[in-house]
């Protein structure tokens, strides 16, 4: 298949792959459901894509730097080293027990609260693809995610330095947060899909859904140790669902255990999440194109 | 070689909510809503009928000429076969591969480089590894970028800028071929290679549907055109007579009734 017979100057004809599109004005939940389902099956299809746009933006938002995405873990390892001398001092807590839950809990924290504010740009962001071409609204949620997980990948490095100087050794325990990440991820998705499109619909969520997450920060102890509450504040802490879900992949690594309840709790809201998240997704999908 | 293509559209019609100001605020929203007028706020919601009752049917071998006045929705329907805008009434069923040059820098990003953006585009059309791999030396050949392939086209001269565009936008070859008229912007400026590329690319497509303002080329192109007003058919044939009728209307006088 060397030679093409058609075209003196193309030395290859790409051919665009088949498809077959039958689209009918659905009103129905069950029809909606179909094609909300459709979306993620053929986004899940296109997720070299997505790998090579998440890529693509973290390597466009430190383009002409040196130190390129490294600049992300260099910030957060002076943001945990100011904050580590202040509040073990504040808070009169040694540094050797502090510095690695401060610096684990707060490249977490990054993690989340960066993910969920770029939820609400997803589509938005996307707007002049979405205008022009037909592509599955998953891929964008995709995308979010793996942007995200490369500059937790970045920000690792931080705690690998922190555990390394004090000599916190990782133990077999510390896989059980495997699962816990893993949770993160679906809930990511799920996320991503509902703050994306009703931001796109809504201009003024997205400041909203920021300072939400600013008072999350200072409820969920994130900079401070849940064992600083006296206990019967402990219990209330399984209400705020951020501690759950921080907690079950913050435990393993330090080697705390897990109470029965935060799995449970994290589980619950995340099935909630899912839910009311699927629900919008399924009635908005079709009107998105015309939101952004 | 693939089945033939074919789409059928069956009494489609798009609606455009416009939204402005305060019907994208949630805050308004819910004032609305708690002072009682949100019932009211949704009947004035100002909804624009982009597209209404749109019957037709193409199989291979048509190429159908969109034409119409600024606003008759032309964009709008190839848009709508494109799959892009889903209709709200009707029904659209399309068979074969399909590539719409809507917007000319799809996935174009200036920062960065050519074999960046030719990757892309290949991935956005969901190309496999040794698609990817022929896309790349094809536009890379057409558009002469040679040392440049590799350095941001931000530094591109405005030339190299329009080759690589339009080789990228040429390089995938559908079955059914939409195209808006912005592609046809620079015609005089042509080069013979474009033309040549982008007439064996029409060629080589089983449905064409072009939306152009210029009726030389719908005419030269096309063998039936389509004549959009305000959303509505109205008329549709062969190409001289519609194109004809098109011509010999006055804007603004009342369309006469065709057949």
């Amino acid at each position: 298949m060397g030679y093409a017979p058609r075209g003196m100057n193309s030395v290859a004809i790409t051919l665009a792959p088949a498809t077959e599109l039958n689209l009918r004005a659905t009103t129905t939940p069950a029809g909606r459901n179909r094609w909300a389902m459709a979306d993620i099956a053929s986004g899940a299809r296109l997720w070299r894509l997505a790998m090579a746009l998440g890529w693509l933006d973290i390597r466009l938002r430190y383009r002409g730097s040196m130190l390129g995405p490294f600049w992300l873990t260099i910030s957060t390892g002076v943001m945990v080293a100011a904050l580590g001398l202040l509040y073990s001092t504040l808070f009169k807590i040694d540094l050797h027990d502090y510095l690695p839950f401060l610096a684990l809990s707060q490249v977490l924290w990054g993690f989340l609260a960066a993910l969920v504010s770029e939820a609400c740009s997803t589509f938005t962001d996307a707007e002049s693809v979405i205008r022009s071409v037909r592509m599955p609204f998953f891929v964008f949620a995709m995308r979010t995610l793996i942007r995200n997980t490369i500059a937790l990948g970045h920000n690792i490095v931080v705690i690998v330095v922190v555990f390394a100087i004090f000599a916190v050794w990782p133990h077999w325990q510390s896989l059980l947060a495997i699962p816990g990440l893993l949770l993160w991820a679906v809930d990511a998705l799920f996320l991503t899909l509902m703050l994306g499109a009703f931001c796109a619909r809504f201009r003024d969520i997205q400041p909203i859904v920021n300072s939400v997450m600013q008072i999350a920060f200072f409820i969920t102890p994130v900079i401070w140790k849940p064992t600083q509450l006296s206990p019967a504040t402990i219990e209330k802490l399984a209400l705020n669902p951020f501690f759950d879900l921080l907690e079950i992949v913050r435990g393993p690594i330090l080697g705390t255990d897990i109470a029965p309840s935060t799995w449970a709790g994290a589980i619950g809201y995340s099935v909630v999440l899912c839910a009311i998240s699927w629900a919008f997704f399924v009635r908005a999908r079709s009107r998105i194109t015309f939101w952004v | 070689m693939a089945a033939d293509a074919l789409i059928e559209v069956e009494n489609l019609s798009v609606l455009f909510p416009l939204y402005h100001g305060s019907s994208r605020s949630l805050k308004k929203m819910v004032v609305a809503a708690a002072s009682g007028r949100l019932a009211q706020d949704q009947q004035q919601r100002v909804v624009v009928r982009a597209l209404s009752n749109i019957d037709l049917r193409l199989s291979s071998g048509d190429r159908l000429g969109l034409v119409g006045s600024n606003g008759a929705g032309k964009t709008t329907l190839l848009r709508v076969l494109a799959g892009i805008y889903e209709p709200v009434l009707g029904r659209l069923h399309v068979k074969g591969s399909l590539n719409a040059l809507l917007d000319p820098n799809l996935g174009m990003n200036v920062e960065l480089s050519g074999r960046e953006n030719i990757l892309l585009r290949g991935l956005y059309n969901g190309l496999s590894k040794p698609a990817l791999a022929r896309l790349e030396q094809d536009v890379a050949e057409f558009a002469e970028l040679s040392d440049f392939l590799d350095l941001p086209v931000r530094i591109y001269s405005a030339g190299m800028v329009v080759r690589l565009g339009f080789a990228l936008a040429t390089a995938i070859k559908p079955q059914i071929l939409l195209m808006d008229e912005w592609f046809l912007a620079g015609d005089a400026a042509f080069l013979d290679k474009a033309r040549q590329r982008l007439e064996e690319m029409v060629r080589g497509a089983d449905i064409l549907v072009l939306s152009s303002h210029q009726t030389e080329i719908v005419r030269s192109w096309c063998s039936r055109v389509l004549w959009l007003d305000q959303g509505k058919i109205v008329a549709d044939g062969p190409a001289n007579d519609v194109l004809n009728q098109y011509l010999g209307h006055v804007p603004g006088t009342p369309i006469p009734a065709l057949v």
